[in-house]
């Protein structure tokens, strides 16, 4: 069945049953028992001038995730941040979250030792802490400084997201979430300002919107082609 | 030495003369994803290579995931695997053996988690 007609069936069954009540799921979530297909590509669109100055984004992201503060700012992980960024000419300051940028060429995965540090098929960048040997080549590699390293204990975990001392995290573009056929918490959060879908397909929001409207990549001169785009910027 | 152990195991008998047995309490399900032999040698094992796949692959068939062991094994009463009479701490205590899957993965039961 090609996808469109696949699509088709989604919409009609979508239409035909009560609200909340598909056949179909029309996010298509893939099955527990199947890997991660290179046919996709996650990536998040945001635009800025849509995002106020609060921190929703940041909060659902930890509390999603069990990333908690020790009140120690400086070695506190980190999973996602506002940055404000103010040009000096004019004054004019906007604010924007920033986080994993899920590269297409990642550094992080480049200088990691063991291997620990690695893109899936479908483009999320994670940290394999089972062979996370703790060095920090990958804090260091990373040009958004999106990578935290746990220094202390970790209690209270989440079931889906595991933590421990002595590794390195990062966002996880909420692949426990996507795995199920939901979008990251942040998203969730802040569906004003941030897209969540698939870049490789061309029938998707986020690709439509990138295909017709300006957006950039931080740090473009880098070409890791991110998968988190901005807007407005 | 054989002899010993054949003996103790005969017995049955909680009270040893230097170790306690594990407590195996099975609180929760009917069966386990594997008959109690294959589970007791290879579950790590099958634990091993399902983190292999769940993590780099992202495929998560609940057989064979630490998750699913601790939702059907923790303790009624603590909602975790570990502690004095927790079904992982109590056996790997008695058998000697370090695990380190606690030090990122919750103890906790999901409901408890939560």
């Amino acid at each position: 069945m090609n996808p469109d007609r696949r699509q088709l069936l989604g919409f009609a069954a979508a239409a035909v049953l009560a609200p909340g009540l598909r056949l179909i799921e029309l996010a298509q979530a893939r099955s527990p028992e199947e890997a991660a297909s290179t046919l996709k590509r996650w990536g998040l669109l945001i635009d800025i001038e849509s995002c106020s100055d609060c921190d929703a984004c940041v909060s659902a992201c930890h509390e999603e995730n069990g990333v908690s503060s020790h009140g120690r700012p400086a070695t506190d992980a980190q999973w996602i941040r506002k940055v404000s960024l103010r040009d000096r000419a004019t004054g004019h300051v906007q604010t924007l979250p920033l986080m994993c940028q899920h590269c297409e060429h990642p550094p992080c995965v480049d200088v990691c030792p063991t291997g620990a540090s690695f893109k899936r098929a479908d483009g999320i960048v994670l940290v394999d802490k089972h062979t996370c040997i703790g060095c920090r080549y990958c804090v260091m590699a990373c040009p958004f400084g999106a990578r935290s390293f746990i220094h202390e204990p970790v209690t209270g975990q989440k079931p889906d997201v595991p933590r421990g001392k002595g590794t390195v995290e990062s966002c996880t573009l909420c692949v426990h979430r996507v795995d199920r056929g939901e979008t990251p918490a942040c998203v969730e959060a802040c569906s004003q300002a941030m897209v969540f879908g698939d870049l490789a397909d061309p029938s998707s929001e986020i690709r439509r919107r990138l295909k017709s409207e300006p957006s950039t990549q931080l740090r473009a001169d880098l070409a890791l082609n991110t998968g988190v785009r901005y807007q407005r910027l | 030495m054989l002899l010993a152990i054949a003996g103790f195991a005969d017995t049955g008998s909680r009270q040893t003369e230097r170790v306690p047995l594990p407590v195996v309490k099975i609180e929760k399900g009917e069966a386990c994803v594997a008959p109690v032999e294959e589970m007791r040698r290879e579950h790590m094992k099958m634990l091993f290579h399902q983190r292999d796949r769940t993590m780099r692959e992202g495929i998560r068939a609940t057989r064979f995931s630490l998750k699913g062991c601790v939702d059907c094994h923790a303790s009624s009463k603590t909602g975790s695997v570990l502690g004095e009479e927790g079904f992982c701490s109590s056996c790997h205590a008695y058998a000697s053996v370090k695990i380190d899957c606690f030090e990122c993965h919750t103890p906790l039961r999901e409901d408890r988690a939560r």
